[in-house]
């Protein structure tokens, strides 16, 4: 009876020993160890570390397992980890024209400096279910390209047609927000922004870009590269007073070459849209460059009419630690709210059933009944009661 | 590179956290009703499961203090168990389900039918912290409201509501105005126990993790539910008594007890209605024995 409704310690514990049961299969099999997970199961712990933001392979793919693979459960895991960590400061910003790139497509321009280089890429591959994984033989290249591959914007603005990524003159590279230390308060800067896209929900900003693709805030999009690669990190540690390494990150960088802008006294140009995502994540880099461009509409005076445009829209709700906790609370007990509209209600039945039953006896004005008693019931208002359980 | 080793501070965040929270509780507490911005943190627990009052209590609690956590009233509710867990592994704070022995009381929506004293503090879990949310859902838009004082729509809900149903169609989570001037969810507590907020001598604090907001109610301040002169504010009220204590007065839970719909109606706050049994328990031998 009013037991029932009590939680208690012991059945959390026994609730937490049955998960682990669960998660753990079959005595006879192996435990899967987080060195497999972290090497077989790289890109899936790139989407981990990306969402967590945090880059640590290792924890990742521990998270995983702990997760039993639900990946927002371990995002979480690896965030409230991060959280605890120091800060020590801001790295200098990487240089992926630098980064020996292990893989680079351009889809603006048939030959690039460096070239094209397809890496290891899951396209052209036909997705047949194998019986059997194989890894055939990688030959090593005839001879090492040592060639340097500048980004391809850069070349586009060299006659000046693409935006600059930067201001022409006058600009000190200034320290980043930082999302994890600062309130968010709207509108947010585009390195803010960028910084949210880049550990937001994969699926949320996929289906985000594609709405721009489908006409929902259309941007003209061109890919005008997507590398992935190793870049060293810098860190200038006053202490030494010079920058010194501190490791190196897988990175995949999407840069999205949009429509152009002019005006009476500016020539036009084409814009940028920007990606910058942990590990092999070429989806979410490029999903991320068309969000950000879309949401770049103020900078362009382009009128909001999507989704993918509307900042807080989409920022506030493209975290998935927060969204998942958020609808999921939803299980928690919420007896008390509930017993409050649970009273309203009856009330408000009571009401009409008084009203109705003090009607019945002159069945001719039941068709004004409506307008005598003052409740209008074709009113669009959506003042519903009920509208919102949290 | 070996893989770090795991270390959490005493009451999990870090220092610098807790006094960045520390900083907007205290502008909160200057500017009563006002939404403060927070960098606020994530907690090994998920967001919209209370991780803005885990928050606050974290920066509040100290050795010293005595901790009570409830969720819809009552101690013994999975999630108040496993946030008073929390604090009692990462903080080693003494804890207790007594309303009159707690300093920091933790709530999802209820306050404690024990009236509460000078130096107690109210930590309230919030999930939406704006109370204009839902009529307006830009936050550049409801700033900007706040900061001109400007509530008509608040107001004109609150009309369109008695128009269509005849009352204030409004039972939890019920907009306040506090010392006259921020209008202020005061999380979603029944309306019922919004009266209790009015001149409390205790400190109220509200923390919203997800939506990383922290605003104050410090004590004897005046906090007003919005009504209008021929429609006054009306808090819900109960018919029964609770079937366990008898307690009148009291906020209630409908517990159903068969397959037909048959309920009976039992306190919320848990710790009254043991309280209140067992003294009357305690009377009732007084009076056999004697």
């Amino acid at each position: 009876m009013y037991v029932a409704v009590k939680g208690g310690e012991k059945a959390i514990a026994n609730a937490h020993a049955l998960l682990a049961k669960r998660g753990r299969g079959g005595a006879d099999a192996p435990r899967i160890d987080y060195v497999q997970m972290r090497d077989q199961m790289g890109v899936l712990v790139a989407r981990v570390m990306a969402e967590g933001s945090l880059y640590d392979p290792d924890l990742a793919a521990k998270a995983l397992l702990q997760a039993q693979g639900d990946v927002l459960e371990a995002v979480t895991l690896l965030r409230s980890y991060r959280t605890t960590l120091p800060r020590f400061g801001v790295t200098i910003a990487v240089d992926t024209a630098g980064l020996p790139s292990e893989r680079r497509v351009s889809a603006t321009f048939k030959d690039i400096p460096g070239g094209q280089q397809l890496g290891a890429t899951f396209d052209y591959t036909h997705r047949l279910l194998a019986e059997e994984l194989e890894t055939p033989e990688v030959p090593t290249p005839d001879a090492p390209e040592a060639e340097p591959m500048p980004r391809v914007t850069d070349l586009l603005g060299v006659d000046g047609l693409i935006e600059r990524d930067r201001p022409a003159e006058g600009w000190t590279d200034p320290d980043p927000g930082d999302l994890t230390r600062e309130p968010t308060v709207f509108p947010m800067s585009r390195a803010e922004r960028l910084q949210a896209l880049s550990r937001g929900d994969e699926g949320f900003l996929l289906s985000l870009g594609y709405s721009t693709q489908r006409g929902f805030g259309n941007t003209h999009p061109f890919v005008g590269e997507v590398r992935v690669g190793e870049v060293e990190v810098e860190f200038d540690a006053p202490e030494i007073g010079y920058a010194v390494p501190i490791g190196r990150i897988e990175l995949t960088e999407c840069q999205m070459v949009n429509q152009f802008v002019g005006s009476a006294d500016q020539a036009p140009q084409f814009t940028r849209g920007y990606g910058l995502v942990f590990g092999r994540a070429e989806r979410k880099a490029m999903s991320m460059s068309l969000v950000d461009r879309a949401l770049r509409r103020e900078e362009f005076d382009e009128r909001a009419v999507s989704p993918a445009q509307d900042e807080e829209f989409v920022i506030a709700h493209s975290d998935n630690v927060q969204a998942a906790g958020f609808v999921e609370h939803l299980k928690l007990p919420h007896y008390v709210d509930f017993q409050a509209e649970l009273g309203l209600i009856r009330k408000l039945r009571r009401e009409f059933q008084e009203r109705q039953a003090a009607a019945v006896p002159s069945p001719a004005s039941s068709n004004d009944r409506d307008s005598s008693t003052g409740y209008s019931s074709n009113s669009n208002s959506n003042s519903n009661p009920i509208e919102e359980h949290v | 590179m070996s893989a770090p080793h795991i270390v959490y501070n005493e009451g999990y965040l870090d220092e610098q956290t807790k006094r960045v929270i520390r900083r907007a509780l205290l502008k909160g507490v200057a500017i009563p009703g006002f939404q403060v911005p927070f960098a606020s943190r994530e907690v090994p627990m998920p967001r919209g499961w209370g991780t803005g009052g885990v928050q606050v209590t974290a920066a509040v609690i100290g050795a010293s203090d005595t901790l009570k956590v409830i969720d819809q009233g009552a101690d013994d509710t999975t999630n108040a168990v496993s946030i008073r867990a929390f604090f009692e592994k990462v903080a080693g704070a003494r804890s207790t389900t007594r309303t009159d022995e707690a300093t920091i009381i933790q709530t999802r929506h209820r306050i404690p039918e024990t009236p509460l004293a000078e130096k107690q503090i109210l930590v309230y879990q919030v999930p939406i912290p704006e109370p204009l949310r839902f009529l307006e859902p830009r936050e550049t838009e409801t700033r900007r409201l706040h900061a001109l004082e400007e509530y008509g729509l608040m107001y004109v809900k609150l009309y369109e509501d008695i128009a269509r149903y005849g009352h204030i169609a409004k039972t939890y989570d019920y907009p306040v105005l506090v010392n006259g001037r921020y209008v202020m969810a005061p999380s979603p507590i029944p309306s019922f126990d919004n009266p209790k907020m009015h001149q409390s001598p205790a400190l109220q604090l509200f923390g919203a993790g997800r939506e990383k907001r922290i605003y104050v109610i410090p004590p004897f301040t005046d906090v007003e539910s919005l009504g209008f002169e021929d429609f006054p504010f009306e808090p819900q009220r109960f018919d029964q008594p609770c079937e366990i204590c008898g307690s009148v007065g009291v906020y209630l839970d409908e517990v159903i007890i068969d397959d037909r719909g048959n309920a009976m109606f039992v306190c919320s706050d848990t710790d009254h209605c043991e309280r209140t049994a067992t003294a009357s328990v305690r009377d009732e031998t007084t009076e056999v024995s004697a």
